[in-house]
C-alpha cells in the first residue's frame, strides 16, 4: 500500500470543505448550473438518467481494506447499498443525492478517497496493471511512478483545462494488463540493451469514436527524464489540441493528424527546453516515493504447500476455481487470486457493500488487508499464502464472488449502457446478462478458452468494445437498439481493433449472434488452445460472417 | 453521444418537458402549472415544435429546482401517459434489470 501523508490528507480535506461549499452555493441559487457543472465534475459527480453519479478514484487500482469499508459504507448509507467497478479502475455510484455529496465525500477523504481526476478535461486517474508489485513477470513496481504522475498532475494548473480528457496507462510486465496501447499516452517499463531501466512511451491511443492504437515515439525514455517528457506531451498537446471540436479534441486526433513523426519532433522541441530543469527527476525524491508503498512482511513459505494439494485432489471444484483464478505471485508460498464480479446472470463489476465488506475482512485476514482493482471489473487479493487458498476459497464462494470464469467467455466487461448513462444509445449490461446466462456452464466456457467479450452502449466505447475479441457495440436506428460485433480487437502487448462483422443485429438477436460466432470458432480452430483471437487472425472474419448473416 | 438536450428539436407528436431534480437528480417533469412533479401522469403534454419549445424555455429557467431540461416524446393514451421512447421508459421505470441484491447477507 501507498502511505499517504499529511499533504495529501490536507488536500483532500481542502477539497471537500472546498466542495461543500460549492454545493451550499449550487443549492441556494447562488450559483447556476453553468457556473457548478465544471465545479462538480472535477469532483466526478456526473449527473445520469435517474440521479447523479459519483465516480471515486482508485489510484493505481490499490484499495485497503479500510478504504474498501469505506466504499461499502458510502453505498449503504447514501446509495442503494452497490457500487459499480469501472474499467478504468474506479468505483461509481448511481444513485446518489447532491444534497449528501458533501458528506460522502467527508466521509470518503476520511478514508483517503476522493473523485478528484476522475471527470473533466484532466489527467485522469493514472492506471497500471492490477498485479503491480506482486506479479513474477515485471521488472518493478509501476504503482511508483504512477504515483508520481498522480502528485504531479493533481490540480496541476496548466493541466486542468486540457483540449479534453486525458488518460495515461503504465505497465512494467511482459504481459500487458493495463491496456497501455490504447490510452492517450502507454508507458512501458523495459530494460535498454545496456540494463538501464526506462520507459517505452507510446501516444495518440485511445478508442471512442475514433479508434487508435498508440505509436511509440520514444523508444526509451531514462528514468530521470520521465516528469519532463511527459509535461512536453501535455504541453504540445494543449496547445495544438483541437478545442473547436469536441470530436477532434482527443490527443490520438493530433498525432494522427500531424503524424506520430512531427508530432515526436514537436515534442523533442519542447522537452529540449524542460529536461534539465525541475523536472528532471531526483533518483533520491523517486525513492522517497517508492518506500512509502509498503510490502507486507512476508513469511519464508515454500510454493505448493500440501494444504493446497490436498484440496486441489480432494475437490474437483476447488481445483477449477484454482486453476482459473489463481496466478503465480513473485514471492514463494503466495498466489494472486483474482475475485470475479461477473456470477452468472449479475451486472458486470457490481459489487453490493455487503460483498465489499466481506472482502474487506478475507483482504485483512488472507491478504494483508490489500485489495487490487483491475480494468477488466474484477477484484484481486494480492497477497494470499497459497496453504490459505482453500479456505478463502470457501469464503470467496460464500459471497458470491469464486465464480471460476475469469478471462472466460462469461467474464464480460460492459460498461453502464442506457439502464444509467445519459450519453449511451442502447442497453450493455442485459446483453452481458443474457450472454452470461447462455453460456453458464463451466464445461462449455473452458472448452471455448479465454475470450474475451466487451460491451459498449454507444461509441464512447466505455465498455472498450474495440478490444474485446468480441466487441459488441450498441447503436440506436429508428429508435430501436441494435448491435454491430466487432472481432478480432485485443488490449494485450499486441493490441489490436477488432474488424466489424456486418451489419448490425437488433437487440433481440444479439446472443444468438454472439453464440453462432463462437460456435463457429470452435469449429474454425486448428487445436483445443488456439484462442479465439488467434483464429481470426489467420482465417480473417468471413467464415464468421457467413455464420452469423447466413439465416438473417 | 449527443444528449437530447443537446440535440437540434424537431418535435413531431406529444411531447413533455423533462429534467433532473436539482437536490437528488430524480426524474421529474414540467406541469402546465409551471412545477414540477417526479409523475409522468401530471406532466404537461405539448404537440409541436413550437409549443414544445416554448414549454422549454419556461422550464430551463427554472434551473434552480430541475437542470437539464428537455423535451422528451410520450404517447397519449386514453388515460395515461407512456413514455415515448426506451431512453424515457428507463428513466421512469429504472433499469431493465434487478439491482444487485444482498448476497452476503
Amino acid at each position: 500500500m501507498y502511505i499517504y501523508d499529511d499533504f495529501d490528507l490536507t488536500l483532500v480535506a481542502e477539497r471537500v470543505a472546498e466542495f461543500r461549499d460549492q454545493v451550499a452555493r449550487r443549492l441556494s441559487g447562488e450559483l447556476n448550473e453553468e457556473e457548478f457543472k465544471p465545479l462538480r465534475l472535477m469532483n466526478g459527480v456526473y449527473l445520469q438518467l435517474h440521479a447523479y453519479m459519483l465516480r471515486v478514484a482508485i489510484p493505481y487500482g490499490t484499495l485497503s481494506s479500510k478504504q474498501l469499508r469505506a466504499l461499502a459504507h458510502i453505498g449503504r448509507r447514501y446509495d442503494r447499498n452497490y457500487g459499480h467497478f469501472t474499467t478504468r479502475q474506479n468505483i461509481q455510484f448511481n444513485w446518489i443525492k447532491l444534497s449528501d455529496l458533501p458528506d460522502v465525500m467527508a466521509d470518503l477523504a476520511e478514508a483517503g478517497l476522493h473523485g478528484m481526476q476522475t471527470s473533466g478535461n484532466c489527467v485522469r486517474n493514472v492506471t497500471t496493471d492490477q498485479w503491480a508489485g506482486v506479479a513474477p513477470d515485471e521488472i518493478e513496481d509501476p504503482r511508483v511512478w504512477a504515483e508520481i504522475l498522480r502528485q504531479h498532475s493533481t490540480l496541476h494548473p496548466e493541466f486542468s483545462y486540457l483540449p479534453r480528457k486525458f488518460k495515461i496507462a503504465l505497465t512494467a510486465a511482459a504481459t500487458d494488463r493495463a491496456a497501455v496501447r490504447v490510452h492517450d499516452i502507454g508507458l512501458r517499463l523495459h530494460k535498454n540493451g545496456t540494463g538501464e531501466t526506462g520507459f517505452e512511451v507510446m501516444v495518440g491511443g485511445g478508442l471512442g469514436r475514433t479508434p487508435f492504437i498508440g505509436k511509440t515515439i520514444k523508444p526509451f525514455l531514462p528514468k530521470r527524464d520521465f516528469l519532463s517528457y511527459i509535461e512536453a506531451i501535455l504541453r504540445v498537446y494543449n496547445q495544438y489540441g483541437r478545442r473547436d471540436n469536441i470530436y477532434k479534441a482527443r490527443i490520438k486526433i493530433l498525432v494522427h493528424e500531424l503524424g506520430a513523426e512531427k508530432f515526436a519532433a514537436e515534442v523533442e522541441a519542447e522537452w529540449r527546453n524542460i529536461k534539465d530543469g525541475a523536472l528532471a527527476l531526483d533518483p533520491a525524491f523517486v525513492a522517497d516515493i517508492a518506500a512509502r508503498f509498503r510490502y507486507p512482511d512476508y513469511k519464508a513459505l515454500s510454493d505448493n504447500p500440501i494444504e493446497l494439494k490436498r484440496a486441489r485432489a480432494a475437490d474437483p471444484k476447488f481445483e477449477g476455481w484454482f486453476r482459473n483464478s489463481v496466478t503465480p505471485h513473485r514471492t514463494p508460498g503466495y498466489a494472486i487470486v483474482t475475485l470475479s464480479l461477473k456470477p452468472e446472470g449479475a451486472p458486470p463489476g457490481d459489487a453490493t457493500s455487503e460483498q465489499m465488506d466481506a472482502i474487506a475482512d478475507l483482504a485483512d485476514r488472507y491478504s494483508f488487508g490489500e485489495i487490487r482493482v483491475g480494468h477488466e471489473q474484477n477484484l484481486a487479493l494480492p497477497h494470499v499464502a497459497q496453504r490459505n487458498l482453500p479456505a478463502l476459497w470457501e469464503a470467496l464462494d460464500a459471497v458470491g464472488v469464486a465464480t471460476p470464469n475469469v478471462n472466460l467467455v462469461s467474464d464480460i466487461i460492459a460498461c453502464p449502457g442506457l439502464d444509467y448513462c445519459s450519453l449511451a444509445n442502447a442497453r450493455a449490461i442485459p446483453v452481458a446478462q443474457e450472454l452470461s446466462r447462455r453460456f453458464k456452464s463451466l464445461d462449455t466456457q473452458r472448452e471455448i478458452g479465454r475470450l474475451h467479450i466487451n460491451i459498449s452502449g454507444c461509441i464512447n466505447a466505455c465498455g472498450h468494445h474495440h478490444i474485446g475479441h468480441i466487441g459488441i457495440l450498441g447503436v440506436e436506428k429508428n429508435g430501436q437498439e441494435f448491435y454491430q460485433i466487432t472481432l478480432g480487437g485485443r488490449a494485450d502487448e499486441n493490441a489490436e481493433l477488432g474488424a466489424l462483422l456486418g451489419p448490425a443485429v437488433p437487440y433481440a438477436e444479439v446472443a444468438e449472434a454472439i453464440e453462432d460466432v463462437v460456435a463457429a470458432y470452435v469449429e474454425l480452430r486448428e487445436r483445443p488452445n488456439e484462442l479465439f483471437v488467434d483464429t481470426v487472425k489467420r482465417v480473417g472474419i468471413e467464415p464468421f460472417k457467413e455464420r452469423v448473416y447466413a439465416t438473417r | 453521444m449527443t444528449a437530447p438536450s443537446q440535440q437540434k428539436l424537431k418535435v413531431q407528436g406529444a411531447a413533455v418537458i423533462t429534467a433532473n431534480r436539482l437536490s437528488d437528480g430524480a426524474v421529474v417533469y414540467r406541469t402546465a402549472a409551471g412545477a414540477w412533479t417526479t409523475q409522468l401522469a401530471d406532466a404537461a403534454v405539448v404537440t409541436g415544435t413550437q409549443a414544445a419549445k416554448e414549454l422549454l424555455a419556461r422550464a430551463a429557467a427554472d434551473e434552480n429546482i430541475a437542470v437539464g431540461a428537455y423535451v422528451a416524446p410520450v404517447d397519449v393514451g386514453a388515460d395515461r401517459i407512456e413514455p415515448g421512447n426506451l431512453r424515457e421508459r428507463i428513466r421512469v421505470a429504472g433499469p431493465t434489470f434487478s439491482l444487485p441484491a444482498c448476497i452476503a447477507g
